[in-house]
């Protein structure tokens, strides 16, 4: 059986666990073993947009460290995932061990419904989920590593769910890293127009691939009192529905 | 002019308030797009061109002497003359000593970013000259006192009522009762208003979008003709433009010309196309009998070679503007300075010092779609990317910002202590959590102001499958 090691990402390690139960799910009804790595922490993202390439880089090794070994290695992230996939290389100089080994962890390294489409090939997903679901693009996953019909194509696998589209589904959500407690004012604005698209799409359920941008959208609808459901599309595509959506604390009626 | 660049955070907070300035960029922002889109769209080789287009600037780039050089000659042998400016101040009295001996009053200036980098208006009325903008949205900035916000629509924060009230405030000869209440109307005193200052006009002045090297040729594109008038008219014609505008031949250019109008205003060509080539021969039925080029590097030549190189392909067409979702929230003048956008969020930190504009690089989310619009396709974000480096390396990095990274640094680089971290942290916004959400939280208030922090689950997912795994 083909080796996944599942980097559940800091984010997701920290503030909802249940995200990488349902990855780790998935892979597994797929027909892979997964593993979690011992030693990893973080991609070294905040330091690699931040202008810290040395941490970023000391991270990176680590991390390259930790995922050695294994056939993929699968986040429920397109933003970690665009981090190691398309950044990786760049923090190392052409030629070094480093950049070789940063180039094949590349090869191997895949966003959560890219893997299941393009690698595990699923077909099938025995899950149900009653929800009418508008899914958002999150930005690195979208334009760093073209992930835009993969999501859509596995939700319309689940039983229960009914896709909706929102117009702007490609804009940002305001989130970005560090600027969304550096502008707080610009991103909220942001995330306003998103909300307002959200809402015209009709959807009860936005899903995402990127916790960052479910926690952004999340915390301005509950905000805003608006009772939509934000979801992380792990947990829909595992038909976990009895955990409670983010910022609520009650399961999806069903 | 004088860069408030670090008030960045101040202007952008005013332009969100600013419900003028809201409702027009609401209004015209997704125009661009819309139109883009459509260009795109009706031309299945976009794409492709766009890649040629790249491959052209870059080309240029690697052998700017050689084809600067070359333009040079051209211009030279066509009549014209060639002045190399290699700062604003420079540029400024290069064309304050041409209008001194031209002994000019009126001076009409068609469209350019460049004048505005050098702050050519201010030095002209300075020496007591009066420069006039033709292109419509730069005369109603200037008219207002302002800058552009929009390297291609500097008026796209102006709403119709306001312009109204300026024409009627300025245009103190016209009839007080006309009807000003549709914007032909506005356009249509625009233009009766501006026609005069063309026949009365000792010099015009004009920026370019290309140089070609091969003919000596300036290119620039208008959609008012006003660049037209104000070129053929006066009897000098000074262009004022930058080193990177270069092409090797007319080909190349139109080349570029094509990925520049779809990607700007979604036009297949803009309305009016100019090639300027020395001055007026003798068969020539009009044209200026003096032809002056304004070489400015201003800094430019420093970034050759580095890695910001590839900003110089800029072909100033404004589309990372209009796919910018901080610019489309904030507008230009929040920028503080010249070019604003993602493009000015990276030429201007190497135009006047990263430490003046360290703002501009951090106001991004990196959502890429800049870069993805981007008809020469320079990598944004990337390069934003770099500007932080630099801010990094020199320390210029807020110290706030600078500890937080540390300390979190040092955790990530030693998982057993980050473990034990982030376990407290998974139960501490768990704790703090009421129906799931978190509505406030010292040291996170950036978030919490305006929105609740989804709680925690209570544990790390870590430790959870650990103890599943036993």
């Amino acid at each position: 059986m083909p080796r996944v090691a599942l980097f559940p990402t800091c984010l997701v390690d920290v503030m909802r666990p249940s995200v990488g139960f349902a990855a780790a799910r998935l892979i597994e009804q797929a027909g892979f073993a997964v593993t979690v790595p011992e030693g990893l922490t973080c991609c070294g993202q905040p330091a690699f947009n931040s202008g810290d390439r040395k941490t970023a880089r000391a991270l990176a090794r680590r991390t390259m460290t930790a995922l050695a070994g294994f056939d993929f290695v699968v986040l429920p992230s397109g933003s970690c995932a665009g981090m190691m996939v398309k950044h990786y290389p760049e923090l190392f100089e052409a030629g070094s061990a480093d950049h070789t080994a940063a180039l094949a962890l590349a090869a191997r390294t895949h966003e959560l419904t890219a893997f299941l489409v393009h690698i595990a090939r699923v077909n099938n997903l025995a899950s149900e989920f009653p929800a009418r679901a508008t899914y958002h693009d999150s930005c690195a996953g979208l334009r760093e590593l073209g992930i835009k019909s993969e999501p859509r194509q596995l939700l319309k696998k689940v039983a229960g769910v009914t896709l909706m589209e929102m117009e702007d589904a490609e804009v940002c959500c305001g989130f970005g890293g560090t600027f969304c407690v550096k502008y707080p004012e610009i991103s909220t604005r942001m995330t306003d127009k998103k909300v307002e698209r959200i809402i015209a799409s009709g959807a009860d359920t936005v899903v995402a691939g990127d916790l960052g941008c479910l926690m952004t959208m999340a915390g301005r609808l509950k905000r805003l009192g608006s009772d939509i459901r934000v979801r992380h599309v792990a947990e829909v595509l595992a038909g976990d529905y009895a955990t409670p959506p983010l910022a609520e604390d009650d399961g999806d009626a069903a | 002019m004088q860069p408030e660049t670090a008030r960045f955070k101040e202007l952008s907070r005013a332009a969100l308030a600013n419900d003028q300035l809201q409702r027009s960029m609401v209004a015209t922002g997704p125009q661009f797009v819309l139109k883009r889109a459509k260009a795109r769209a009706a031309l299945p080789e976009f794409d492709d061109l766009r890649n040629a287009a790249r491959d052209i600037k870059n080309h240029v780039l690697a052998h700017l002497d050689v084809y600067l050089e070359k333009f040079e000659a051209r211009v030279q042998a066509a009549g014209g003359h060639v002045h190399w400016a290699e700062t604003a101040e420079e540029a400024r009295a290069i064309i304050l000593n041409i209008c001194a001996a031209k002994k000019a009053r009126l001076i009409t200036k068609g469209k350019s970013m460049v004048s505005e980098e050098v702050g050519l208006n201010e030095a002209l009325e300075g020496a007591g000259h009066t420069p006039v903008e033709t292109d419509l949205g730069e005369y109603l900035i200037q008219i207002r006192n302002e800058r552009p916000s929009h390297i291609i629509a500097p008026a796209v924060h102006l709403r119709r009522e306001q312009i109204e009230a300026d024409f009627r405030r300025v245009h103190t000869d016209l009839d007080p009762a006309r009807d000003l209440s549709h914007i032909p109307a506005l356009v249509e005193e625009a233009r009766r208003v501006l026609r005069q200052n063309y026949l009365d006009a000792d010099v015009g002045i004009t920026g370019a979008n290309f140089l070609v090297a091969g003919t000596g040729s300036a290119i620039i594109v208008t959609n008012e003709g006003n660049g037209d008038l104000t070129r053929l008219m006066p009897e000098t014609h000074i262009v004022i433009t930058s080193i990177e505008k270069i092409v090797p031949t007319l080909e190349d250019a139109s080349t570029l010309l094509r990925v520049l109008a779809r990607s700007a205003t979604g036009q297949d060509i803009s309305t009016y196309t100019t090639l300027m080539t020395g001055p007026r021969r003798a068969a020539d039925p009009d044209g200026p009998e003096e032809f002056h080029i304004v070489l400015l590097d201003n800094g430019r030549s420093q970034v050759l070679g580095t890695e910001f190189q590839d900003m110089l392909r800029c072909i100033r067409c404004g589309a990372c503007l209009n796919h910018c979702p901080v610019y489309q929230a904030v507008g230009g003048h929040a920028y503080g300075w010249v070019y604003p956008g993602p493009i000015g969020s990276v030429v201007t930190p190497a135009l006047i010092g990263i430490e003046n504009a360290a703002n501009l690089p951090n106001a991004s989310t990196f959502c890429g779609r800049c870069e993805d619009v981007c008809p020469v396709r320079i990598p944004l974000p990337r390069l934003l990317r770099h500007w932080r480096e630099r801010e990094f390396e020199q320390h210029l990095t807020p110290r706030t910002v600078r500890s937080g990274l540390g300390a979190w640094a040092f955790l990530a680089k030693r998982p057993k202590l980050y473990g034990l971290a982030m376990r407290l942290a998974a139960r501490f916004l768990n704790w703090r959590g009421r129906a799931g959400r978190i509505a406030s939280l010292p040291l996170a208030r950036g978030w919490t102001r305006t929105r609740d922090l989804p709680a925690a689950q209570g544990k790390t997912f870590t430790e959870l499958w650990r103890e599943r795994q036993k």
